[in-house]
Formats: structure tokens, sequence, C-alpha cells
């Protein structure tokens, strides 16, 4: 019982990183394709945008790291241990994306330095959920090796095939998409609008192929990944309904009800989470050594409870104030236009 | 270089630049907040613009600050796998604790730093202060964590595994306590001088300046209340190290032979080889009265521990001779100013006073840094003290060179940015 709340808790911190922060990547992907078409009016929107939440967002990120090494030290140990080397990679990716994003903002002086600034966003932007999509994949596909197996079979292979960056790139345009719908609520200019607009299409098509490349991976790297979730009813279901959410969302964006788009894009992508949180549960990280599930891995329950009334105090002190945050900057100035 | 020696440099690294952004983080809101009340009240236009402008440090510093302790969190187990494997179920509780408070921070950050127009004045002001709240519970957090590594509790260690866990036993550990006042201390210690330095710098070029004058004020005021509180805690603190961690107290003091009525060395560089120490000047008695309030008590040399389990006792010695050297020089000159403010505050605009402010800006931050390294290379080898050795917890993942050289790199280029880009700052206002 512990154990399913603590992971839920989990779940639940991995799912709003994503809707939140994976936002914040993906306007720094988009960014990169934002053309000599009024690129600095592009920037400025999504500067203006993440300013005011980027770091809260982040949190949720420490929050899911503090559950996994409090909650279920055993597995927190086995991933950062072999997939040492991508997360290293993804920290350097968050180090540069938030340092250069407030250097960029902050900056007392507006010169070259800027295009510093502007091009290493842009490419930790990638970098980051490029890798967090990369252990996600190398967490399921459990190909680590004991380590007589040596270093390319213990801590290079589990993640550097075409399954896992299968599920990077996957991470990147979905981020991408969440980002472009996000962002048409940030302007009321109908030119701007449509820029984004055409983003998030492109991203959507996008996501659609670079989904059944997942699958198509998978089986070349020996994961068989169609019946695991094909054997799943929620992890169908989510599937389905992902994809008959996308009809709404459409007619939204046409219609212009931006707040409605962010709502039903934040449910989509939150359906893709899920349909692979179900596909994962109960292990935390597949492995030729030894699997680590939410139980095999759980700390002692006086640990879980602590841990839990931890994390249900600190809700009730967060939601409130994440809200008023939210509703500050995300819903004062949209939907009027 | 040996990949222990590869993973202790890197965690060096990572938290030596961290603590610095931290210790920034956790005093400047309440400098802030202080400038930010005068506007609110007076209406002098400039303690709006001095607010603002140090709004901007802050956001650069902050910003700095969350992403390298995001680092910090996975590097604990990027490199410590095993330590984390055992501390995590143990000692997590206060990191769940921190990330609570450091959420709130965030948030109240983003209210604070785009919410000039958008909320009621004084929710606006309470956001800064929220800042500043948040941002002392997160370091004391993060220090409950740390003094579990120096004083293990909450745990029964039966054949190296840790039974009968209690995460709150962990949390209030004996040390947390004295650790957290005396780093929280040090942040205000620090950050406030630096301030005062460099709005000093300000007003050698500017004498006439409202703007650094008042800046200079509110950060002597609050640096030099902390600088005169840090001795009287650093005096706790190594009263505490005496009885938790007596190995760390005699390297701390060279101290290589038990001894009663033991003398305080104050500079002087000690052998390891040889056993003795050299050119230090010898306060007899004095350490015996410090560490036991008492002339004549028996102190405990490094004698008393096997050799394999000294730390380093060089490094552990002359970082804390110079944490104790500046503490006690700013302590000094916090008095001073403290009863300049009150007698007559023209005293700190003499060119000589605005110098010597400027030469101590970045003595509190090299004291944080000595004292860190004190309380971390002082309890070598262990990495729980007394359960776990530091080279029993590093990750099995060899060539541990090439990520130390790569955070090495990141850290070196932010902080020639920050540096950089806090010059630019300060050109642009002054």
């Amino acid at each position: 019982m512990w154990v399913e709340t603590i992971a839920f808790f989990l779940a639940i911190s991995i799912l709003l990183y994503s809707l939140l922060a994976g936002a914040d990547f993906g306007a720094g992907i988009l960014e990169a394709f934002a053309g000599k078409d009024r690129r600095e009016e592009q920037r400025e929107i999504i500067s203006h945008a993440m300013g005011p939440v980027w770091e809260a967002n982040h949190v949720w990120l420490i929050l899911a790291v503090v559950i996994l090494f409090m909650g279920f030290p055993k597995a927190f140990s086995a991933l950062s241990i072999t997939f040492h080397i991508p997360l290293t990679l993804m920290l350097f990716g968050i180090v540069l994306r938030g340092c250069t994003f407030t250097f960029r903002h902050y900056d007392a002086v507006r010169d070259r330095s800027h295009r510093y600034y502007s091009a290493l966003f842009v490419i930790s932007s990638f970098l980051t959920p490029l890798m967090l999509g990369v252990v996600a994949g190398g967490a399921l596909l459990g190909a680590a090796a004991p380590l007589e197996a040596g270093f390319y079979a213990g801590f290079v292979r589990p993640w550097a095939n075409l399954f896992c960056f299968s599920v990077g790139v996957f991470t990147c345009v979905l981020f991408a998409f969440l980002a472009a719908v996000y962002l048409i609520g940030e302007t009321r200019d109908p030119a701007m609008r449509g820029i984004f607009t055409r983003r998030a299409m492109i991203a959507n098509a996008l996501a659609i192929l670079i989904g059944v490349t997942v699958f198509v991976t998978a089986e070349i790297d020996g994961l068989a990944l169609a019946r695991l979730f094909a054997a799943r009813v929620v992890s169908v279901g989510s599937m389905i309904s992902a994809t008959v959410i996308l009809l709404p969302l459409w007619i939204a964006i046409r219609k212009n009800r931006v707040q409605m788009a962010r709502v039903l894009v934040a449910v989509q992508v939150g359906l893709v989470l899920i349909g692979w949180f179900r596909l994962q549960f109960p292990v935390i990280i597949n492995s030729q050594i030894h699997p680590w599930t939410i139980y095999s891995a759980a700390a002692p329950e006086p640990t879980l409870r602590y841990l839990l009334y931890a994390l249900v105090i600190g809700s009730v002190i967060i939601f409130p104030a994440l809200i008023y945050l939210l509703k500050i900057f995300k819903l004062s100035e949209t939907e009027r236009a | 270089m040996t990949d222990l020696f590869a993973a202790r440099s890197q965690m060096a690294i990572s938290l030596g630049f961290h603590i610095i952004f931290a210790a920034i983080g956790i005093a400047m809101p309440f400098l802030m907040a202080v400038s930010h009340w005068r506007w609110l009240k007076t209406k002098e236009a400039v303690y709006l613009d001095l607010t603002k402008a140090w709004s901007k440090g802050v956001a650069i510093f902050f910003a700095t600050g969350a992403v390298s302790g995001t680092v910090l969190s996975f590097e604990l187990g990027l490199l410590w796998p095993k330590f984390m494997e055992y501390a995590g179920p143990i000692s997590g509780l206060p990191f769940a604790w921190e990330g609570a408070a450091f959420f709130l921070e965030a948030i109240a950050l983003g209210i604070f730093l785009y919410g000039w127009d958008r909320v009621h004045p004084w929710s606006h002001w309470a956001s800064g202060v929220v800042v500043g709240i948040s941002g002392v519970a997160s370091g004391l957090f993060v220090i409950c964590a740390n003094g579990w590594m120096n004083a293990p509790a909450g745990f029964d260690w039966v054949n190296g595994e840790a039974v009968n866990i209690d995460p709150v036993a962990a949390m209030f550990n004996r040390a947390a306590l004295q650790q957290g006042l005396h780093m929280t201390l040090a942040a205000f210690c620090a950050t406030g001088f630096a301030v005062a330095g460099i709005h000093a710098i300000g007003l050698l070029k500017n004498p006439a300046s409202r703007f650094h004058a008042g800046a200079l004020h509110i950060a002597l005021f609050i640096g030099a209340v902390a600088a005169i509180l840090q001795p009287l805690q650093g005096d706790r603190l190594a009263k505490q190290t005496a009885v938790l961690q007596p190995a760390k107290l005699a390297a701390m003091e060279s101290l290589f032979h038990t001894s009663k009525a033991a003398p305080l060395i104050i500079g002087g560089i000690p052998s390891e080889e040889t056993q003795t120490l050299r050119y230090g000047i010898e306060i007899p008695g004095l350490l015996s009265f410090l560490a036991h309030g008492d002339f004549e008590a028996e102190v405990t040399g490094l004698d008393q521990f096997p050799r394999e389990h000294w730390p380093p006792v060089a490094v552990t010695h002359v970082a804390f001779q110079i944490m104790i050297a500046i503490g006690g020089l700013l302590a000094a000159i916090g008095a001073w100013s403290l009863f300049a403010l009150w007698k007559n505050p023209a005293w700190l605009h003499s060119r000589k006073a605005l110098r010597l402010f400027a030469c101590c800006a970045p003595l509190g931050f090299i004291a944080i840094e000595a004292g860190w390294t004190v309380t971390e290379v002082g309890r070598q080898p262990w990495i729980i003290y007394g359960i776990m050795q530091t080279k029993d917890a590093v990750t099995p993942m060899p060539g541990l060179v090439y990520p130390m050289m790569l955070f090495t790199g990141v850290y070196l280029l932010l902080a020639f940015v920050v540096t950089w880009l806090m010059v630019r700052q300060f050109r642009h206002v002054g």
C-alpha cells in the first residue's frame, strides 16, 4: 500500500515534469526552427513564456530523484550506475539550459554574447530531453550487463542503441509538440499564432512517425514492445484515447480556444506517458543483472511512511502556491484575445 | 588519477561551486526585502532601483544555484551509488523537505521577479520574503543530511545492513542544528560583506551616490550582525565536534598526541610523517578550554585512532586556520561597522574604510569554502562517520576522470561568465 502510493507520487512527478518542464525544453527546441521569419519575436515570446515558471517546473525532476533515492534506493543506485553517461550528459544539458536562459534574460548589455547564450540554450534544450528519453528507453529495454562483461556491455550498450535513441527523439518531439500548442496562447498576433500552429502540426506528424519507429527499433534491439503493449489494457486504452483526443485538440486550435487547446494537449501527452507507466509497472529498471521493481527496491516501511507525510504536506503547501503562480502568469492575459 | 580521487574531486568541485550560489540564495532575498520595504514605506526611488538591481543578481545566482543543486542530487547517485543505497532510506527525509522548500522558493521567486506590476505591492514584497525563508529552510534541510554523515543516527548497523530505520531521528541528528546555524550565519556574513564590498567600490568611484550608500548600509548591517554571532556559534560547534568527531577536531588543531592542557595552535604547517607541527604559535591550555570548558581537560589526539582512519591533517588544519582567521577579522570589522552605523555612519564612507570593505568582499566566501573543506575532508576516510568509508561507496564505473573534467570545465566557464555578468550589471547601474 505504502509502496504503490509512493510510486504514484513518483509517476505524478515525472508526469508533471514532462508536461511543464518538458514544454520549456520544447520551446528551446522550437527556437532552433524559428527560421528567419520573425525569429526575434519568437524568441521574445518563448522567453516571456518560460521566465516566471521554468524554475518551478524544474523542481518536479528534483522531486522525482528524491522519491527515487529515498523510496526506491536500490533502483536509484542501479540506474545511476548503468546510465552514468547519459545522465551526466543530461545534467550537462540542464546546467547549460538553465544558465544560458537566465544569462540571456538578465545580461545588462545586448551584444554578441547573446548569440552564444542562444546557441547553447537551443543545443541543451535538445540534449536534455534526448538523454532523458534515452534513459527511460534503457530502463525498459533492460540491456544492463554485469560488471564482469566489461565497460561497453555494462555502461554503453544498455543505452547506446537504436531503441533508446528513438525514445529520446520521441521525447524531444513530444515536448516540442507541447510547447508549440502552449505557445499559441502566449501571443495575440494571428500571424505568430499561425507560426506556432504550423510548428504544432509538424511536431504532431513527427510524433506519430517516430512513435512507430520506437516500436520498430524495439524489435530490432530485441524488445517485443508491440506484444508487451498489446497485453496491457491500460496502455492500449491510453494510446487509443491519445489518438482520439487529437481531433478535439485541433478543433480547439482552429477555433482559437487557446486554454482549451492547452488542456487537451496536456491530456494527450499525459495519456502517452500513462501508457508508458503501465508498460513499465511495476519495474523501475529492467536489467540482465537484477531487475528492480517498486516492490523489490522499496525502502523499509518507516521511510516510506515519512516520505509520504512529507509529500502530502509538501503538496498542501506547493499546489496552492503553484496554482497562484500559473494563475498570475498563464491565465490572466490569454484567452481574452 | 584514480577513479576514487576523480569522484572526490568532481564532488568537491560541484559542491564548492554550488555552496557559493546557495549561500547567496539564502541571504540575498533578505537584503532585497529590506531595500524593498524601504521603497514601499518611504517611496524613495533609490530603494526601488536598488531592489531591482539586486533582484537581477539574485535571478542569475538563483538559476545557477538551482541547476548546480540538481547536478548534486544526481551526482550523489552517479558517484556514490553504494552510499545512496544505504543513506537514501535513512537520511533522505531532509532532502524530501528540501525539495518542498525549494519548490516554494522557485514559485515565490517567479512571482517576485516577474510580478512587479501583476500583484499587490505588499503581496509582492511578501513573495520576496518567502523566497528568503524557504531558502534558509532549504539550506537547513541540506545540512541535516550532511550532519547525518558526521553524526549518523536513526538506525542500527547489523552485519553491514541498516535495520530499525527511524528517518526522523536521522534527520534531527546531533550535528544538524549546530552545523545548520553555522552555515546559515556564514551565508549571511559572506553575502553581506561581499555586497558591501561591491558597493564600497561604487562609492569609491562615485562618493555622492545615494544608491551605493543605501546598499552599503543594508548589506553591512546584515553581514556585521552575522559576523559577530558566528564566532560564538563556531565555538559551540567546535565543542560538539570534540565529542562527536574527536579525530576531526584533532586534525583541525594538528593535535597528534592526546594531552591534558592542550594548547590552541595558530597557523603552522603539520607533518603527518613526523607527527609534528612547524611554525605554529601555541597558546597553552586554550584548546582544552575551548573544547571542554576547562584549561586542564584532556583532548583526544590523533594517536587514539589507527593511522588509516586519520583525515588528511594538513588540509584540514590549514583550511581551519583560514576560516578562523577570516572569521575573526570579519567579526572585528563587523563590530566596528555596527558601532559606526550607530555613532556616525560617515566613518564608513572614508576612503580607507571603503577600501577595507572592498578588500573584504571575497573573504566570507573563502571562509565558507575553507569551513566546508574542514567538515568534509575532516570526516575522511569516512563517508558515513564510523560506518562506511568513502572508497567503498564509489561507483564501479571506470574512467571517472572524464566526467570530472567535463564538470570542472563547465563550472570554470560558468564562474567566469557569472563574474563577468556581475561586472556588466555593476557598470550598467553604476
